[in-house]
């Protein structure tokens, strides 16, 4: 690199203790910037951080009454069940129209309200800035409303609890016509709307920064993993959100004028009626439901990577640091992501196999789906030779990026088979696809959002979090999530639909009631052991030891800023080096070299920051 | 913060932060407006006396003019952020005056051809062909409304004391102008003009 260090008389490292830059974004500004319209891309990250928290809760409980009521049809829900008001419940048993309501809005909530918020949101904004060494966002002003749109949506979407005839019911793909009418599904599409708006400003952010605002002597390939995988997945947010929204635009037309864009012609319901009630739908030409799936898996498969594709950047970081070895094959890691959201835009037609499709058709989604399989068995590999003969140190953040991996593995390989079409036809809608989409939602995503949640707590919070209680999360976690999840691939297989108020009704249901008891158990389990993550995080907050600058002594430039870093995140400039995973490097004693160390300077330069 | 330090160099790129983000949000624009043009495309080949008969309806003269009215405002936006980067800020009045103006025009003609349809009884829910042309010319509509505002905000600025001078930002709105205008080159044609 020629642009190495020139004017270097001022990088003192760690002179500028944290309370002064503190004092200094006191006195600047009011309360109101500083926490609630911050543009700070850290304060940004932490409301995100919280929002998300709070859905996850939200939608966790969704998925209980959803588990109780397959369990247990038609029994009370304990504790919460006779405070729900009768609309809902009768006798505080689940109603089917509740039922379906739950069903809806768990994968809505989850999906964008936690997932996405949190693995782009809550992510892409800490790590970003941090990791490219700026002071921060691009646009930041851009970034607040990125945030503020999805408060705004996340009520917008649960008013519609309170609307006649409830909130949206179709399923989280909510498809017309059956998606078509209702106060409720409006509610929804303009929810997913405005969510949907906050990810594409905030892709841009994301994109703009990256590009922008990288720290001197930093290369496109001497990011992160992180930064990479977030960069690529802002792509994917910038390029699929749109399509949803406009497909959006059209339900919604289709729900308030019955257009006939997505209804078909003179659709009849089963009482003999018109539907939706009244309306002649369609009279001037007929809808096609088919096009909304089109339309709506054009950006929901995307989504599905916009989902996964940062946390496996995350778990890449982890892992190197925890190893306390270098990547294995960082360029492999990267052209793979590039070919995971490359082809991801490619094969949405695998959601629609069983759709009316031309088979035709099909065969070509079910080979584009299968070639995602060489992109992602890259990153395994590469993440499996990462720690192999590695120094592994099994921390929280490491245990969690390492049942990433396990869990990803059995979600990936359940994949394959729904990739195959005649597969697909046997399994289509059955709780397999719910094992699937939880072994790399739940099992890959959040674990791997866990993972991320340790790791950068320090940097985030000033405090480490506490290492046994993390421990005996994750552990606790990981054990009710593999017995609550793994059964339902047998009960799947076993023809156990993925959507049913009442499995019973039928004879050859009856016999896996015990197996739907014993998953109920284990969720209930393994949703009350997030308490303990939130007891954790907010104990750590107040109690938690003071942290260190480097804790992990890591190489990537987040952690050369100051341990709790204020308005403009560095106290030093940062010029970078090398590369961000310098492990057991032979110019160095220790077995990390940072980024932003200077090549004459290694032992004195590292010992300082250590200090600190 | 120490004031010696220098994160927040020059763009790396060196295309300011405000024009690579207009560049990427046009960009997800573009995949907004695909997704309803793929809506038409999917439904005209089912329904294509629907279509034919809708479109025989609308009045594609008013739709011309309307076209006319937004070259011209494009190629005076053009000529603002010229006129501006060349420090004439007189000439910069005048051009984004008449921008502001055609825009207006714009409206007005789309007021007087959605009110005709009302009054004819049409309505979004006639068709799925008026379904697709209120969304799509109103989307439309919208972002030219979305643009007005900035561009009478920087006309308002530049008379007062201070005056305006960030041409720069000036050219970041222009992009975002013609990308209105090329949207609704490909609208003209598509909704009024085939059948």
């Amino acid at each position: 690199m020629s642009a190495v260090a020139t004017q270097h008389d001022h990088a003192h490292v760690g002179t500028h203790d944290e309370s002064h830059a503190h004092d200094h974004a006191h006195h600047s500004v009011s309360f109101i910037r500083k926490y609630i319209f911050s543009t700070d891309h850290k304060t940004i990250a932490k409301q995100f951080l919280a929002t998300s928290m709070f859905f996850l809760l939200v939608g966790g409980a969704f998925a209980l009454f959803i588990r109780w009521q397959l369990a247990y049809p038609g029994e009370p829900i304990p504790l919460v069940g006779k405070w729900l008001p009768d609309s809902l419940v009768s006798n505080g048993a689940v109603q089917p129209g509740f039922y379906t309501q739950l069903v809806t809005m768990h994968a809505t909530v989850m999906i964008f309200f936690v997932i996405i918020p949190m693995a782009t949101g809550a992510f892409a904004n800490f790590c970003i800035p941090l990791m490219i060494g700026t002071d921060d966002m691009a646009m930041p002003t851009v970034n607040m409303v990125s945030f503020w749109l999805v408060p705004i949506a996340g009520l917008t979407i649960m008013s519609g609890f309170f609307v006649e005839g409830g909130t949206a019911a179709a399923g989280w793909t909510n498809y017309p016509p059956l998606s078509a009418s209702g106060t409720g599904h409006m509610l929804w599409v303009i929810g997913v709307f405005l969510v949907g708006f906050s990810s594409i400003l905030g892709g841009m952010n994301y994109l703009a920064t990256t590009l922008n605002k990288r720290a001197k002597g930093m290369r496109m390939f001497d990011m992160p993993l992180t930064v990479w995988a977030l960069f690529i997945t802002s792509i994917l947010q910038v390029l699929g959100t749109p399509v949803l929204a406009s497909a959006m635009s059209l339900l919604f037309v289709d729900q308030v004028f019955h257009a006939g864009i997505f209804i078909p012609e003179n659709l009849l319901t089963a009482n003999g009626g018109l539907y939706p009630s009244g309306a002649n739908v369609g009279a001037g030409g007929g809808g096609q439901p088919v096009l909304w799936q089109h339309l709506f898996w054009f950006y929901s498969h995307p989504a599905v990577y916009i989902m996964i594709v940062p946390i496996m950047g995350v778990v890449s970081d982890i892992l190197a640091t925890f190893a306390r070895k270098a990547i294995f094959g960082y360029k492999a890691m990267v052209f793979a992501i590039m070919a995971i959201a490359f082809l991801g835009f490619v094969v949405w037609g695998h959601h629609m196999f069983l759709s009316g499709m031309s088979p035709l058709l099909g065969t070509t989604f079910m080979l584009s789906t299968i070639v995602i399989a060489v992109p992602s068995s890259i990153k395994i590999f590469n993440w499996l030779g990462t720690v192999w003969k590695g120094n592994i140190h099994f921390t929280t953040p490491n245990l969690n990026a390492l049942g990433f991996i396990s869990t990803f593995v059995c979600g990936g390989l359940s994949g394959v088979f729904m990739a195959i079409g005649p597969i697909d036809v046997y399994i289509h809608d059955t709780y397999f696809i719910v094992a699937h989409i939880h072994y790399v939602l739940f099992g890959g995503s959040l674990f791997g959002i866990f993972a991320g949640m340790y790791y950068w707590y320090p940097k985030m919070f000033g405090k480490m979090y506490n290492e046994t209680l993390g421990k005996f999360h994750f552990f606790l976690t990981f054990i009710t999530f593999n017995l609550c999840f793994f059964p339902m691939h047998m009960i799947g297989v076993g023809g156990h639909m993925r959507r049913i108020y009442d499995p019973y009704v039928y004879e050859f249901l009856k016999p896996f009631q015990p197996i739907n008891q014993f998953i109920t158990i284990f969720a209930i389990a393994m949703g009350f052991a997030q308490l303990i993550l939130i007891f954790n995080l907010l104990w750590s907050l107040k109690f938690g030891r003071k942290a260190p600058r480097n804790p992990w002594r890591a190489n990537t430039l987040e952690w050369a800023a100051p341990a709790h870093p204020g308005h403009g995140n560095f106290d030093r400039d940062i010029t970078v080096y090398r590369g961000p995973y310098e492990f057991a490097s032979p110019e160095s004693k220790r077995d990390y070299l940072p980024q932003w160390i200077r090549p004459a300077h290694i032992e004195q330069e590292t010992a300082v920051a250590e200090k600190h | 913060m120490s004031s010696a330090l220098s994160l927040a160099h020059e763009p790396v790129t060196g295309i300011r932060h405000g024009k690579l983000g207009m560049w990427i949000f046009l960009a997800s624009e573009v995949m907004f407006f695909s997704g309803f043009f793929t809506a038409f495309i999917i439904l005209r080949n089912t329904n294509l006396p629907v279509f034919a008969h809708g479109a025989s309806e609308l009045n594609w003269q008013l739709a011309a003019l309307n076209t006319v009215n937004l070259i011209v405002s494009s190629l005076t936006m053009a000529m603002a952020i010229l006129s501006l980067e060349h420090g004439n800020k007189s000439r910069f009045q005048l051009y984004m005056g008449i921008t502001f103006l055609c825009a207006c025009g714009f409206l007005v003609i789309k007021y007087i051809e959605y009110t005709t349809k009302f009054s004819h009884g049409i309505y979004p829910g006639t068709s799925s062909f008026f379904g697709l042309y209120f969304t799509m010319t109103g989307f439309h509509a919208m972002h030219v409304i979305g643009g007005m505002i900035p561009i009478g905000w920087m006309l308002a600025k530049s008379f007062t004391k201070r005056g305006y001078s960030d041409w720069e930002r000036v050219e970041i709105l222009g992009l975002y102008w013609h990308f209105v205008d090329l949207v609704w080159i490909f609208l003209f044609p598509v909704l009024y003009l085939i059948f």
